[in-house]
C-alpha cells in the first residue's frame, strides 16, 4: 500500500489534544481489576517454592483446609483435567525447540523459586494468605544452576530430565560468508557484552477477577492480551471461545510483563467453574518480583568488522540466552526479535546473529518493553563506540559513513527483512542542531567526569505480517491482524471497537482524533471501546508497538468505508453527484456550496431511517475492517545522553538528554512525547539502577522494589524531544510505532555516555548496570589518579 | 478473628468501623468504604500509590493500620475535586499529560498536594525531590514535573494551568 495524504477533515489528527481517559483516572473513577467488587467472592492465595530446583516429595493441607473460611486447596492433582498445559505459542521461524511441559502448578518438581505447588481459596482476603502458611510441602532439593554459561556444560544440572540438556534451541539467521569478510577485515573488534536481568515492573501488580454464569466464564484481567488469554482459556479448559469473556479493564501499565498466559488466571478460571463462586487474586509486589516474566538476560558474544576508514565489513553475535526455567508464551521468540535488526541502522554486508536458548533455575524470560530490540540496539551501538576507539575515528562520522541512505529506502538487509523507510542522516542532523557537544564538555563542572554518549537506532515493530512472522508454537495458530468496527449512532455519536488492548497508551484519545476526522465529527463525540472480547470481533492485542500502526490503520479504513457510505447517502439526499460531496469544517457539503450540506448526526438519522437512501443500500452506518499489513515498520532516531560522574562515589547522574525520533506522521505529539519520556526512563533505569539478582541457590535477592530499583523522579533530568517525520509506507496512515522506541535507544546512549566519562580513569568498556558500585570499582581498577 | 472499633472521618464523612486490629487503612479505604481511587503497588511503602492525607499530611496507607487511623481526618483523591470543578493538580495532570496508565496518579496527585502545602512555589529539583517516594513507570516523570509547577503557579493566582490545546 503507497503513503497517501490524510484525508481532508477537521484536522484532529497531529493536534496535541489532551487525554479522553484522564478525567476518570485523575479523580479516583479508574476500574481497575482489584477494583471491581463481585458478591460471594472467594480470594486465593499461591503457595509458591522457596526452593530452586527439588522434587515434591509431599504436600499436606490438613491444617490449612481446617482453617476457618478456606473452601478449597487445590494442586496439580486437583486440576487434572486441563486440556493442555500453559502455553508456549511463538517459536523463532524455522527453529526447533524443546519446550518443557509447564502446568500452572507444579507436577512432582518445581524449577524456580516462587513456581506455584498449590493454591488455596477462602472467604477472607487475610484468612487465606495465613492458611497458604500452613500448608506444608516437603521437597528434596536437587542441584541448581542459574549461570547460563554454567549450564550449558556437560556436566551441569539438568533441569529438564525429558529434553536431556539445558538448551532449549538455536536460531541462527544472516547472510554472506562470514570467514571471509572478517579476513578481508583491517580491524576486528570484538567484546562480551552482557544484558542483564529486569523486571517489566508496571506499579500495577497483576490480578484475575473470575466469574462462571450460567456456562459463561467472564475473567478480569490485568492482561495486555484478552483475545488471546480467551483463546487459550478455551484451549485449556475446554469449550469454544464464544463461552469465555475476557475483560481487560483499567490496566496499570504493561511494558510486556502482562503480554502473557499466567499460572494464576488459568487456576482463577478453572477454580470458578468448579466452585461455582467468583475467584479473585491479586499479586503482591514480592510475587511480581519471583513470577512476573523478567526481560533481557542474554550474553552476546559481539564481533564487527571494518576497514581501516571505517566502513563496516562484517557483524557476528552469538547470543547465550537465558530462558529461565520453562518457556512461557514468546520466551524462545524473543532474542530472535532483536536479531533481525542487530545490525541496526547501518548497511553491513555480512551479518550473522547464532542465538542458544538456555535453562536455568530462574523464572522465565519473555517481552519487556522492546523485546530483544533493546538488546539489539544495544550491543551494536555499543559495540561501534568501541570500534570508533580502535579506529581512533569520531563516533558520529563512523555512523554517518555506515548509515543506510535516505535513498536506498525501502532496504532489505542481509538478515531478510525491508526496512519500510528511514533518514538516518536526519535525525542525527536534528539531533545536533539541538546538542552542541563541544559546549557540553566546555561546560563540565569541576571534580566530575563528565561523558557523552550517543545511540542511532532503528527497531522493528507494527506486528505483524502473518506470513513473516505468523506463530508456529504449540497448539494454536493465530495471525496478526487487526480489527475494528465504527458505529454511527441515530444520534451522531460514533463508538469505535479496536482489538488492541491498551494500558496507558491512549487509544481513546488517538483512535477518536484519527475516526473524527474521517467522519466529520469532533473527537469527543468518538466512544472508543476496548480489551472486552464480548464488545468487538476478534483482536490481536496490544504489544510490539503495533496497536497504532496496525489497530489504528484498521481503525482508518473502517471509518473510510463508512465516509464512502457517507458520501453517498448525501450525494442522494442532497441530488449532487457522489465526486462532488466533501468534508468540510464537519459537514458533509457539495463542493463549493457550504451552506448545503449535512452533518454527521443528519446523515445517521437518514440511514437509520431509509426513507430516502440509494436504491440497493443497507440502512445504518456501521463498517469493520479486518487489516493485515504487509510489512512491519522501523521506527528510528537518534539520542544524546550526558552524564556526570563522581570519581569518590561512582555515582552517576544523567544531566541531560536529547531524543530526536521518527514514528512517521503524528497522530498526537502529546502522546508521542510521552511515549519517548517513559521509554527513554526505562532503559535509564536498566542502565544504571534496575537489576533482577538471584544468587547461585536460585534464590531471588531483588524481591520487592526496596531491592530492585526504579529509577524516581529525583534521580532524572527534564527530557529534549524531538522529531522528524518520514511516513512509512507499510500502512496508509504514514505512522510507525513509538512505544518501545525510547526503551530501544536509550541504554547504550547512557553506557557509551558512561564509558566515554571513565575513558580519563584507564576504563574502556563496562556491561550494565552502571551502578556506583561498579563505577567505583571499575575506577579504581582502572588505576584513575 | 476479633475486632476493635475504629472512628475516622473520611473526605468530610465520619464512619464508625468495626476492623480487624491487623487491617491496613489502605484496605479499610478500598474494601470497607469503598473508595478504590487509591492503589497498592508495592506493599513496602516504596511506590506511593497508596498515598493519602492522614490529619493534612500525606502518608502510605499500605503502611499504617487502620486503628493507627482512629479519630483521624483522611483525604483521599475522590476528596480532592470541588464537585465538578477539578483541584488545579488535576488539571494539571490533565493538561500536562502527566499521567499514562493512571495507576501512580492518585498517590502522585496527593503527594504532590502535601508538598505544595509545605512549599507553594517549589523548583524543578524541589518538585522531583518531593515526590522520591513515589514511582510511575509510564510519563518518566516528565510531565509530572511540569505539572505540579503548573499546578503551583494557578493555586498562587498565576496564569491558568496547561500548554496543550482541549478539545472543543
Amino acid at each position: 500500500m503507497s503513503t497517501t495524504e490524510a484525508p481532508a477533515g477537521n484536522g484532529h489528527v497531529g493536534r496535541a489534544l489532551r487525554r479522553k481517559e484522564d478525567p476518570r483516572l485523575i479523580t479516583g473513577r479508574g476500574s481497575y481489576v482489584e477494583d471491581i467488587i463481585l458478591p460471594g467472592t472467594l480470594w486465593m492465595a499461591m503457595v509458591r517454592s522457596p526452593e530452586a530446583h527439588a522434587r515434591i516429595v509431599s504436600i499436606d493441607a490438613s491444617a490449612a483446609k481446617e482453617r476457618e473460611g478456606v473452601v478449597a486447596v487445590l494442586t496439580n492433582e486437583d486440576m487434572a483435567d486441563l486440556l493442555a498445559p500453559l502455553p508456549m505459542a511463538w517459536v523463532p521461524p524455522g527453529a526447533e525447540v524443546s519446550t518443557p511441559e509447564h502446568w500452572p502448578l507444579a507436577k512432582g518438581k518445581v524449577c524456580h523459586v516462587g513456581d506455584p505447588v498449590a493454591v488455596v481459596i477462602g472467604e477472607d482476603r487475610y484468612g487465606v494468605v495465613d492458611a497458604a502458611e500452613d500448608v506444608v510441602v516437603e521437597y528434596e532439593p536437587l542441584p541448581v544452576v542459574t549461570d547460563i554459561e554454567r549450564a550449558l556444560d556437560s556436566d551441569a544440572p539438568v533441569i529438564h530430565e525429558g529434553i536431556g540438556s539445558n538448551k532449549s534451541h538455536e536460531h541462527s539467521v544472516g547472510g554472506g560468508d562470514l570467514e571471509a569478510a572478517f579476513a578481508d577485515s583491517d580491524v576486528v573488534m570484538e567484546r562480551r557484552i552482557v544484558n542483564h536481568r529486569t523486571s517489566g515492573a508496571p506499579i500495577e501488580c497483576r490480578g484475575v477477577l473470575a466469574e462462571d454464569r450460567a456456562g459463561k466464564l467472564t475473567i478480569w484481567s490485568t492482561t495486555q492480551v484478552p483475545h488471546f488469554l480467551r483463546l487459550f482459556l478455551a484451549i485449556m479448559l475446554g469449550g469454544s471461545e464464544e463461552r469465555y469473556r475476557v475483560i481487560a479493564p483499567e490496566v496499570g501499565g504493561g511494558f510486556g510483563t502482562k503480554l502473557q498466559i499466567y499460572a494464576e488466571e488459568v487456576i482463577a478460571a478453572w477454580a470458578a467453574k468448579k466452585l461455582q463462586r467468583p475467584i479473585k487474586w491479586i499479586e503482591t509486589r514480592s510475587e511480581h518480583m519471583m513470577t512476573s516474566h523478567h526481560g533481557r538476560d542474554q550474553i552476546a558474544y559481539v564481533k564487527v568488522g571494518a576497514k581501516r576508514d571505517g566502513t563496516l565489513t562484517a557483524f557476528h553475535a552469538r547470543i547465550l540466552a537465558d530462558m529461565g526455567a520453562y518457556h512461557q508464551l514468546l520466551t524462545p521468540l524473543i532474542p530472535s526479535l532483536g536479531g533481525y535488526v542487530m545490525t541496526g541502522v547501518y548497511k553491513i554486508p555480512v551479518v550473522h546473529t547464532d542465538v542458544t536458548g538456555v535453562f536455568t533455575n530462574k523464572f522465565a524470560t519473555d517481552a519487556i518493553r522492546g523485546a530483544g530490540r533493546p538488546e539489539a540496539t544495544h550491543m551494536i551501538e555499543v559495540a561501534l563506540d568501541q570500534l570508533a576507539d580502535e579506529l581512533g575515528m569520531d563516533r558520529l562520522e563512523l555512523r554517518r559513513k555506515n548509515f543506510i541512505a535516505k535513498e536506498d529506502f525501502p532496504y532489505e538487509t542481509p538478515y531478510g527483512i525491508t526496512y519500510d523507510s528511514g533518514d538516518h542522516h536526519g535525525t542525527l542532523d536534528k539531533l545536533l542542531e539541538h546538542f552542541d557537544e563541544d559546549a557540553m564538555r566546555r561546560e563540565a563542572p569541576a571534580g566530575k567526569l563528565r561523558g557523552i554518549g550517543y545511540s542511532t537506532y532503528t527497531e522493528i515493530c507494527g506486528l505483524a505480517p502473518t506470513r513473516m512472522f505468523g506463530p508456529t508454537g504449540v497448539g494454536v495458530q493465530a495471525g496478526f491482524w487487526e480489527s475494528a468496527v465504527v458505529r454511527v449512532h441515530i444520534t451522531g455519536g460514533v463508538t469505535v471497537f479496536t482489538g488492541t488492548s491498551p494500558h496507558g497508551q491512549g487509544h481513546e484519545t488517538a483512535w477518536g482524533q484519527i475516526v473524527a476526522d474521517r467522519l466529520g465529527c469532533d473527537p469527543d463525540a468518538v466512544t472508543v471501546l476496548h480489551g472486552d472480547t464480548d464488545q468487538g470481533p476478534m483482536g490481536l492485542d496490544t504489544y510490539g508497538s503495533r496497536s497504532l500502526a496496525v489497530g489504528g490503520t484498521s481503525a482508518a479504513i473502517a471509518a473510510e468505508r463508512l465516509a464512502d457510505k457517507c458520501k453517498r447517502i448525501v450525494a442522494h439526499q442532497l441530488e449532487a453527484p457522489v465526486e462532488d460531496i466533501v468534508l468540510q469544517d464537519g459537514k458533509w457539503i457539495v463542493r463549493g456550496s457550504p451552506d448545503k450540506g449535512m452533518t454527521l448526526g443528519e446523515v445517521s438519522m437518514a440511514a437509520h431511517v431509509p426513507t430516502n437512501l440509494p436504491e440497493g443500500m443497507d440502512p445504518a452506518l456501521e463498517a469493520s475492517s479486518f487489516w493485515e499489513p504487509d510489512n512491519f515498520v522501523f521506527p528510528f532516531g537518534a539520542h544524546a545522553c550526558v552524564v556526570d560522574i563522581d570519581r569518590e562515589t561512582g555515582k552517576v547522574e544523567v544531566v541531560r538528554y536529547v531524543a530526536v525520533d521518527d514514528c512517521g506522521n503524528p497522530i498526537n505529539p502529546l502522546l508521542i512525547d510521552g511515549q519517548v519520556h517513559g521509554g527513554v526512563v526505562h532503559a535509564i533505569g536498566q542502565a544504571l539502577f534496575e537489576q533482577v539478582v538471584y544468587d547461585e541457590a536460585g534464590q531471588l535477592v531483588t524481591g520487592s522494589f526496596v531491592d530492585y530499583a526504579l529509577p524516581t523522579a529525583a534521580e532524572l533530568p527534564s527530557f529534549e524531544t524531538d522529531r522528524t517525520v518520514t511516513p512509512s509506507p507499510s500502512n496508509h496512515l504514514g505512522v510507525k510505532g513509538i512505544g518501545e522506541a525510547g526503551t530501544i535507544a536509550a541504554s547504550a546512549a547512557v553506557t557509551n555516555a558512561v564509558i566515554d566519562a571513565l575513558r580519563p580513569a584507564g576504563v574502556t568498556y563496562m556491561d550494565m548496570p552502571l551502578t556506583p558500585l561498579r563505577v567505583w570499582q571499575a575506577i579504581q581498577e582502572g588505576g584513575a589518579s | 478473628m476479633s475486632t476493635v472499633p475504629v472512628h475516622l472521618t473520611v473526605n468530610g464523612q465520619r464512619h464508625e468501623l468495626q476492623v480487624e486490629p491487623r487491617l491496613l487503612l489502605v484496605h479499610l479505604l478500598r474494601e470497607n468504604l469503598g473508595l478504590t481511587g487509591t492503589h497498592v503497588g508495592c506493599d513496602t511503602t516504596n511506590c506511593g500509590a497508596c498515598t493519602v492525607h492522614l490529619d493534612g499530611e500525606s502518608v502510605k496507607s499500605c503502611t499504617v493500620l487502620a486503628v493507627q487511623a482512629d479519630g483521624a481526618e483522611v483525604k483521599t483523591i475522590e476528596g480532592m475535586a470541588d464537585g465538578d470543578k477539578l483541584h488545579p493538580l488535576q488539571e494539571a495532570f490533565w493538561a500536562d499529560h502527566g499521567l499514562q496508565c493512571g495507576y501512580c496518579t492518585p498517590g502522585m496527585i496527593m503527594a504532590a498536594a502535601d508538598l505544595l502545602a509545605r512549599n507553594p512555589t517549589p523548583t524543578e529539583d524541589e518538585v522531583r525531590h518531593g515526590l522520591e517516594g513515589n514511582l510511575c513507570r509510564c510519563t518518566g516523570y516528565h510531565n509530572i514535573v511540569r505539572a505540579v509547577q503548573d499546578a503551583a503557579q494557578a493555586m498562587s493566582g498565576g496564569t491558568a494551568v496547561g500548554s496543550q490545546e482541549v478539545s472543543a
